[in-house]
């Protein structure tokens, strides 16, 4: 390590990496948006990236070096060289390519080096330098992992079959067509029904909520706040039950149904999601309820409240950003639920979301319509997250022991 | 004199306290033992007896009853029918009897089959034992009277009520450790071992890893960390089989979009059966795993790492620690405790784990673990005795677990 401690070394070494690590940034980016050839070159992006590095140590003029980047990166992408090879794209691309390339190099390069001396460097002016570089990947990184299944999963869904064949790499969207770009989606709506299931996952998972909260309120207290032989047992028998996979209770409640003639039905349905998540709501609650003072309660307790009155009255009221986080949870759980669903659901017209994709995946039926179902069931869940984010990320960490 | 202490024992306004607590606990109580316990129990009968899918419902005595002959004035001749059938292939049906109340208008013609008598308007048949199978008419030829045109008498108004004793494998006496024999047996418990341990720690560790990493991107404030703590969070939220299929489209051998970039890059030459080919689809589905929650180890060290005091940082700043050094001397034992606890919890879950592999593969390519096996075993071979035996199998390695986990857990977090 101690002998690339020169900045005269760290910044070729750093640029030549940052600079593949964007060349294939931009190819997948690029081939992904418009389907056209990109191919990030290797020896090329070490050339480039190391005379950049070189060039930028303990320099700092931004604008200047984003911009003489971007033209040179139009002009070699245009003469066929350079860290990104294509074919014969059109100028836009092209364009869009060199800006890439030149905000994405140059930009977080004259971040990592600009105050780097050329000769010796510290061991802490070196490491800082490596983890901005090691940072700037993970952004990139992580982002793309998570962005790609979601990008062509909402492609997918507004193209048709024969696009898809022709060039899986295609995916850039012919305005044109408008309305009729959402096909898919009128077609799940009317032929196959998906507005009733969306309304049966819907109104499951609210009832899953609601009975969850009856059953797991009153426990989490008596767990938090009672004294009782068997508290330290109960509390861990909890967690020990929500470690139970759901395959293994499967297979007997798939039976018991059958013999009860409740397979097949809404209600039974009803009953068995919310046995799933009262553990978890339990678990999530108590633990809130341990941190809410208890001197409150007992003034309650003082002013004449009867316990039942303290909980609806005091604990409940102070515990809503709690109830939020877990009905969330609790919701996102029984929204997702597939396993149940699949095994016991067989009639169409009672299905689930979850349980209609799964009916969608068979070979007669086009794919686009199958990503347009996992859209339909990926948006409202998302859309609920997104907004009430801070519930949610509590919710997770609070419970989310579970899978 | 002598009684004068502490109170000793419970006190009455314990006994209330521990009252109203256990009253608050019997709903959730009563739910999860029958919906956790009472099935768990289930799945240990069910190991031990030799029950497939078709053996489900109790075999039953079935009979159906019609006029034949079209009767329209009085003294027109028809049969009545009775159809009797065993509705199980297999099982026998024991001393069955039929009752029914003979149809107002109509007499008997010849003999009445032996098996039955007409008394007080009831017609009563001792048909004996059905083996599995069996089918069988009752005809009983009669001649209509007036009375049964008045009436307008329709014979298969009336129910017809049949008894019978039949065994039911579910509640008999039979026992048999077949299914663990036929699960143990062969190499093929301990491949799917094997796989299950492979996707289980590296799935795991994978996670971890990722949500370690991730959460050390996110632990400085900068505009568009909250956007980018959400997004991180997608893989996470969003339905199983919405993420699982996008995935499989992705990968898809013919028309997926990863193999049209890996050619157009040059990385290979055909195109690569992600999903499809021996070891590649267990590393796939581990991928989908570590994919799918790290988002879940990030929020628990980020969590953490959000509680560490950064004073501690500014100390060693000033000693000359390099950033490197700060993570590994100061962060990473802070960290220590929920890395483990997370990471048992984690293994526990991934062991668990269905859904994933279940949609992503189906169990097949060399990725079928012990849960997939027991969907396997239940419903695809229709085998469910086996199906539960390798349930209780991981029933067992799950109590080997939860020991370390409480040993752990009761460590760190106090419980």
């Amino acid at each position: 390590m101690k002998m690339l401690r020169f900045g005269s070394l760290t910044g070729p070494l750093l640029g030549a990496l940052w600079t593949f690590v964007l060349a294939v940034t931009v190819a997948v980016a690029m081939s992904f948006a418009t389907g056209e050839a990109f191919r990030p070159s290797l020896l090329w992006s070490l050339l480039f990236g190391g005379l950049t590095g070189f060039v930028l140590v303990g320099r700092g003029h931004m604008r200047v070096v984003v911009a003489a980047l971007c033209i040179v990166y139009f002009a070699v992408l245009s003469l066929g060289i350079g860290p990104v090879l294509t074919g014969n794209v059109s100028l836009v691309a092209r364009l869009a390519a060199a800006l890439f390339l030149g905000v994405g190099i140059g930009w977080p390069m004259v971040r990592f080096v600009e105050d780097l001396p050329m000769g010796t460097l510290t061991r802490h002016e070196f490491e800082g330098a490596v983890i901005m570089a090691l940072k700037g990947f993970g952004y990139i990184f992580f982002t793309a992992i998570v962005v790609i299944p979601f990008y062509v999963m909402v492609m997918t869904s507004l193209k048709n079959q024969s696009q898809l064949m022709q060039n899986p790499l295609d995916f850039s969207i012919d305005l044109s067509q408008g309305w009729g770009l959402f096909r898919s989606y009128t077609e799940l709506m009317t032929e196959f029904n998906f507005g009733s299931y969306m309304w049966t996952s819907f109104y499951i998972s609210v009832l899953t909520v609601l009975i969850t909260l009856a059953f797991a309120i009153p426990g989490a207290y008596a767990v938090a706040r009672l004294r009782f032989r068997g508290q330290v047992a109960f509390s861990r028998s909890i967690l020990l039950i929500y470690m139970v996979p759901m395959i293994v209770l499967a297979l007997p409640i798939y039976i018991g149904f059958s013999m009860m003639g409740l397979r097949n039905s809404i209600t039974g349905i009803v009953m068995i999601y919310p046995v799933t998540t009262i553990p978890v709501a339990l678990y999530m609650l108590q633990g809130y309820f341990r941190g809410l003072p208890a001197e409150i309660e007992e003034a309650g307790l003082m002013d004449g409240l009867s316990r039942l009155q303290v909980i609806w009255k005091i604990t409940l009221p102070l515990s809503l950003p709690a109830l939020a986080s877990v009905s969330l949870y609790v919701f996102m759980i029984a929204w997702n639920e597939f396993l149940l669903a699949f095994m016991l659901l067989d009639d169409p017209s009672k299905f689930t979301l979850t349980r209609g994709i799964a009916s969608l995946n068979s070979s007669e039926i086009p794919r686009q319509h199958l990503m347009a179902g996992s859209v339909i069931a990926t948006v409202p869940i998302m859309a609920l997250f997104l907004g009430l984010e801070r519930f949610m990320t509590k919710g997770l960490t609070a419970g989310s022991v579970k899978g | 004199m002598s009684d004068i202490g502490p109170p000793r024992g419970a006190g009455p306004l314990a006994r209330t306290e521990a009252r109203l607590a256990w009253g608050l606990l019997a709903p959730t109580i009563t739910a999860v033992s029958l919906v956790v316990i009472l099935p768990l129990l289930a799945i240990f009968w069910i190991s031990v007896k030799p029950v497939s899918l078709s053996d489900l419902r109790a075999p039953e005595a079935i009979v159906r009853e019609d006029l034949r002959g079209k009767p329209s004035v009085a003294g027109d001749e028809a049969t009545l029918r009775y159809r009797l059938r065993n509705s199980s292939p297999k099982s026998e049906i024991t001393g069955v009897t039929l009752t029914d109340s003979w149809p107002v208008g109509l007499s008997i013609v010849g003999d009445l089959d032996p098996r039955c008598t007409v008394s007080d308007a009831m017609l009563r048949c001792d048909l004996g034992d059905w083996e599995g199978g069996f089918r069988d008419t009752l005809t009983i030829p009669v001649v209509t009277e007036q009375a049964f045109f008045d009436q307008a008498t329709d014979v298969e108004t009336s129910p017809v009520e049949v008894d019978g004793k039949a065994s039911f494998v579910l509640t008999n006496g039979d026992f048999t450790f077949k299914n663990f024999v036929s699960v143990f047996d062969g190499g093929e418990f301990w491949s799917v071992l094997g796989v299950t341990l492979f996707y289980t720690i590296f799935g795991t560790l994978g996670a971890m890893i990722m949500g370690l990493f991730a959460s050390l991107l996110l632990n400085h404030s900068f505009r568009g960390q909250g956007i980018l703590r959400g997004l991180y969070l997608f893989p996470y939220v969003a339905p199983v089989i919405a993420v699982a299929f996008a995935w499989i489209l992705l990968f898809d051998p013919f028309s997926g979009s990863a193999n049209a970039l890996l050619i157009q890059m040059g990385v290979t030459e055909g195109a690569i059966n992600f999903f499809g080919e021996r070891p590649l689809a267990l590393i796939m589905v581990t991928l989908f795993e570590i994919w799918r929650y790290f988002p879940l180890s990030f929020l628990f060290i980020l969590a953490r790492m959000q509680s560490i005091p950064t004073d501690m940082y500014e100390a060693a700043d000033m000693d000359g620690a390099s950033p490197f050094q700060q993570f590994w001397y100061l962060s990473m034992p802070q960290l220590l405790g929920i890395l483990s606890v997370l990471f048992l919890l984690r293994f526990i879950w991934t062991f668990n784990k269905f859904d994933d592999i279940f949609l992503l593969t189906g169990g097949n390519a060399g990725t079928r673990v012990l849960t997939v096996n027991v969907y396997e075993q239940a419903f695809a071979v229709s085998n469910i005795g086996a199906g539960a035996a390798v349930a209780v199998v991981i029933f067992a390695c799950l109590l080997l677990f939860s020991v370390f986990f409480f040993k752990v857990i009761s460590k760190e977090e106090g419980l």
